[in-house]
């Protein structure tokens, strides 16, 4: 079907300003396969079903929009005094000074710009094709485009059960830097590691994670998108799972003009279980989007989503989740829960929880909820001599808990318990 | 301990109702209403094209102004593409394929009143249950302590062939009639308030009914006035290849309440038939209006051919301060549902109820849910949606709640269950929620379950067979909104909840 006009002069504009990477190896023809998607999708547009409370053409504009670089102050690193390998990319380029060397016992680490050349890889069978899985039923057309113009990334193989975890740290330094980023993670039975995420990137970030997690294996994967005011980014996380296998994946998102988290997890093997969560703090120009996609093909797997949003200002958060349970996906267990508190008039809430069920002996449900702090709650603070202003913090962050529970790591929960409690004496609503 | 009793040969056990049982013997025999009335007819020739309507509106005696607004909502509709968006899967609808006109030839001379309507037509709904003359009504009732009246406007295909207690109702000022007749004689208010709520632009498919309705009820309730009796419009379609586009209008002045029922069946046919009606109400302040349907139209056999695709816009506009309405529907029948009754909450501290009960069962596919629009400050609306799937059908619930920045201190909670039985159907739950200020709260919840095994297992020990130990907790599962209906509607959907679900288990 030929594209609307509007579509494809969007698309000629974008693609005019992006170069294919040359070269020769496993990766051209993936690249190639990529752009060939994206042609046939063209860019999202407002009309898109699931592109209607988020406005996508700041991601779709050739030139990433300025970007100026935020000063986190006193606030320490995230992850910091944590036992990790790092990696760091500054606007979306690896700095070799700042990272780590990529060694690590029951881990291989490579970097996409140094293996693509290579005539066969294991990241072959990955690179592009869980975000391809992922284009059906609803395309995301923004993957596509990081599959075929990612410049950069880490292939990440793991036999065993990694030493300590890798942390992937994004510097933002220019203020028009526009970077594309593509890891793949590959986890063989088993095997286990926790992947850490931090760091605004760059003005404009455009990031796609590829995860396929095999019988027994497990994924930890937390996310902290840095505290920049004016960035955008969009990501997209794939995931598939395989028997037994387990994957947890938290994001805290503090700030930002735009944020598009997509995630899309496939539960391939019975008894399989995936949980996703958000907590999100937004302040002023501030849109923030979590939408995930939750499939169940195989039988007992569980699945959780538990996204909370604490919107001020005119901040506008948008939740749209989804749970698949396909034909023979019986004894599935599926819990959604999306929620918002509005700390004042001007901001909002904008959700689409969806069920879409298949099959008969299922266990699913979800929840969305909006609306203002409780005042019972906040006058018995008050009463018991909280300053109102604490009282308000001590509410919000209860609220923000059950996202924050599903951290496995102790230490990393506490920490950004912290840091959320920081961010809220600092931005603290008069109301 | 037990005592046996039987009804018809069959033994019941002291706890049974024995009222069940009858009533499920007597709906035995799957779809009840699919035979035909044989009765001579007259079409506009099949298609559709701006003389179909220009004829539409001739045969309906129709103003200048009325047609002009048909051929615009024609001209509009042309160049639409039907929507796609809903989880529905059916071949494409052929739209020259129809007929948009057809009515009893008996009825080409307006009866004057209800004894010259032709017999065949009367018996057509006496079969159905729908006694349209009042004295039948009120023999019918002996012995009840006190008999509720219930007023019925009857639509065959494309016409209404009958409005009963006009006499009475006119007595209390109230305006019950077809929307044909409300044209001629009341056109002061048809042209205030159609299109009013849903304009012709609104949606395909309204569009479609702006061009081609032939007929519908017209409601009209004055300032202050609560209907003395129901109102009821039962709509059937009977001849083939027929497309049916009623347009309901209902009025509720200041403070007037009323209570309105609607009932749809079909006969049973091997192709689809087209039905896209439109219902509009306008409720001004303190007023009420209830509106409960129960869509029975023919679902097609167990294989999924034929049966009727039902694309209907409803909505209600509550535009004074207080005004509350409350939609109730049970849908067991149709191939297709594609229907969303919406409530518009404008007015500050107005109500808007949506109750639903969705039934598919073999290959039916129902895609339906409700709009609540917040506009007015202080507005609550409350949604109970119960969806069951059984079969192989498909059964989605689709709903919009949106809070506005003004619609202060607003109010919403929204339940969604849905209800399988058997592992080859689906339940789809597809909510849009959108809160743009603080002060209002939202909820939502939906969850999806099977028909619980213990429950079903302490039903047979009391001696139901499956079927009714499914019936029975299916009915149990919709309870929050069979208490809903005015009790007539209560019972026939009872049963009908039985009889929708035959065959979905063993």
């Amino acid at each position: 079907m030929a594209l609307p006009k509007a579509k494809e002069d969007a698309l000629a504009a974008r693609l005019a300003a992006l170069t294919l990477p040359a070269g020769k190896g496993w990766l051209a023809a993936l690249r190639s396969e990529a752009l060939a998607r994206l042609t046939a999708m063209g860019l999202p547009a407002r009309r898109d079903e699931y592109w209607r409370y988020t406005d996508p053409t700041s991601l779709n504009v050739p030139e990433a929009p300025v970007a100026v670089r935020f000063e986190p102050g006193d606030e320490a690193e995230p992850f910091d005094g944590m036992d990790r390998l790092k990696i760091v990319f500054v606007d979306g380029v690896f700095d070799a000074a700042a990272s780590d060397d990529l060694t690590l016992s029951g881990v291989t680490i490579e970097r996409l710009s140094q293996t693509g050349g290579k005539d066969i890889h294991w990241a072959q069978g990955l690179y592009g094709q869980l975000e391809t899985r992922g284009q059906t039923p609803v395309a995301r057309p923004l993957a596509a485009l990081n599959s075929a113009f990612a410049t950069d990334g880490v292939l990440i193989h793991v036999t065993g059960r990694a030493a300590k975890p890798v942390s992937l740290i994004y510097v933002h330094q220019s203020d028009t830097s526009d970077a594309i980023l593509h890891h793949c993670v590959k986890l063989e039975a088993g095997a286990s590691l926790t992947l850490l995420e931090n760091g605004p990137a760059a003005a404009r970030f455009s990031n796609v994670l590829e995860v396929d997690i095999a019988e027994g294996a497990q994924f930890h994967h937390i996310r902290l998108q840095g505290r920049d005011h004016q960035r955008r980014a969009v990501t997209h996380l794939f995931a598939r799972l395989g028997a037994r296998s387990e994957m947890r994946s938290f994001t805290l998102t503090a700030n930002g003009r735009l944020t598009r988290n997509e995630a899309v997890v496939e539960l391939t093997g019975d008894e399989g279980r995936a949980h996703l969560a958000g907590a999100t703090v937004g302040d002023g120009d501030f849109h923030h989007d979590d939408t995930v996609f939750v499939t169940h093909a195989a039988v007992a797997c569980e699945s959780r989503q538990v996204f909370k949003k604490v919107l001020m200002n005119g901040a506008v958060g948008v939740f749209q989740g989804k749970i698949l349970v396909k034909p023979g996906a019986q004894k599935t267990d599926g819990y959604q829960i999306s929620q918002s508190l509005l700390l004042d008039e001007d901001s909002q809430f904008l959700a689409k929880p969806e069920l879409e069920i298949y099959a008969d002996d299922v266990k699913c449900s979800h929840g969305s909820t909006s609306g203002a702090i409780d005042e019972t709650a906040l006058f018995y603070l008050q009463s018991r001599g909280i300053p109102r202003r604490r009282a308000q913090a001590l509410l919000v962050l209860a609220f923000l808990a059950e996202a924050i529970q599903e951290i496995a790591d102790e230490d990393i929960a506490e920490d950004i318990r912290g840091r959320l409690e920081r961010w809220l004496a600092r931005h603290g609503s008069n109301g | 301990m037990t005592m046996l009793e039987t009804v018809d040969g069959t033994e019941v056990r002291e706890g049974v109702d024995r009222e069940t049982i009858e009533t499920v013997q007597a709906m035995a025999g799957k779809y009840k209403y699919g035979w035909e009335t044989d009765i001579e007819m007259d079409y506009a020739p099949k298609g559709l094209n701006e003389d179909i309507v220009r004829l539409i509106s001739q045969k309906n005696g129709e103003p200048e102004w009325l047609l002009d607004w048909r051929l615009a909502a024609y001209r509009r509709w042309v160049k639409l593409e039907e929507p796609r968006w809903a989880m529905l899967t059916y071949p494409e609808i052929d739209y020259q394929d129809q007929f948009y006109y057809a009515t009893p030839k008996s009825m080409a001379k307006k009866p004057k009143s209800l004894d010259e309507v032709d017999p065949k037509l009367l018996a057509t709904y006496a079969k159905l249950g729908i006694p349209l003359k009042e004295q039948m009504l009120l023999a019918g009732v002996e012995g009840e302590a006190e008999p509720r009246q219930v007023a019925v406007d009857a639509v065959f295909d494309s016409v209404s062939v009958g409005t009963t207690f006009k006499a009475e109702l006119a007595k209390a000022g109230v305006i019950f009639c077809s929307i044909s007749e409300a044209v001629r004689e009341h056109p002061e208010l048809v042209k205030q308030y159609l299109g009013s709520v849903v304009p012709p632009s609104d949606n395909f498919f309204a569009t479609l009914n702006s061009a081609v309705f032939s007929d519908g009820s017209f409601v009209y309730i004055p300032k202050g006035t609560r209907c003395p009796m129901e109102l009821s419009t039962y709509f059937r379609i009977n001849a083939e290849n027929t497309g049916q586009f009623e347009r309901t209008l209902i009025i509720c002045d200041e403070g007037a309440y009323v209570s309105y029922l609607e009932g749809c069946t079909a006969p049973k046919r091997d192709t689809n038939q087209l039905h896209a009606a439109v219902v509009e109400i306008v409720i001004l302040k303190d007023a009420e209006v209830k509106y409960s349907t129960v869509q029975n139209w023919y679902p097609g056999d167990e294989n999924g051919v034929g049966g009727i695709y039902n694309f209907v816009t409803k909505r209600a506009d509550c535009r004074g301060d207080r005004a509350k309405v409350m939609w109730t529907q049970v849908e067991t029948g149709s191939a297709i549902t594609w229907k969303y009754p919406s409530c518009i909450l404008r007015g500050d501290d107005s109500q808007g109820e949506f109750y639903s009960i969705a039934i598919a069962n073999n290959a039916q596919q129902a895609d339906t849910g409700t709009k609540m629009i917040h506009l007015g400050k202080r507005t609550k609306s409350r949604i109970v949606s119960k969806g069951i799937s059984a079969g192989r059908a498909q059964n989605t619930y689709r709903g919009l709640v949106s809070m506005h920045p003004k619609a202060k201190d607003s109010r919403n909670y929204t339940q969604c269950d849905s209800l399988l039985i058997g592992d080859k159907c689906g339940a789809h739950t597809v909510p849009y929620i959108e809160v743009r200020n603080n002060s209002s709260r939202v909820e939502h919840e939906a969850t999806t379950s099977k028909v619980d095994d213990d429950q079903l297992f302490y039903c047979r020990s009391r001696g139901m067979d499956e079927e009714e130990a499914v019936a029975l907790v299916v009915n149990g599962f919709c309870k929050e909104v069979l208490q809903a209906l005015p009790m007539e509607f209560a019972m026939e959907a009872q049963s009908l909840v039985a009889i929708s679900l035959e065959g979905s288990v063993g």
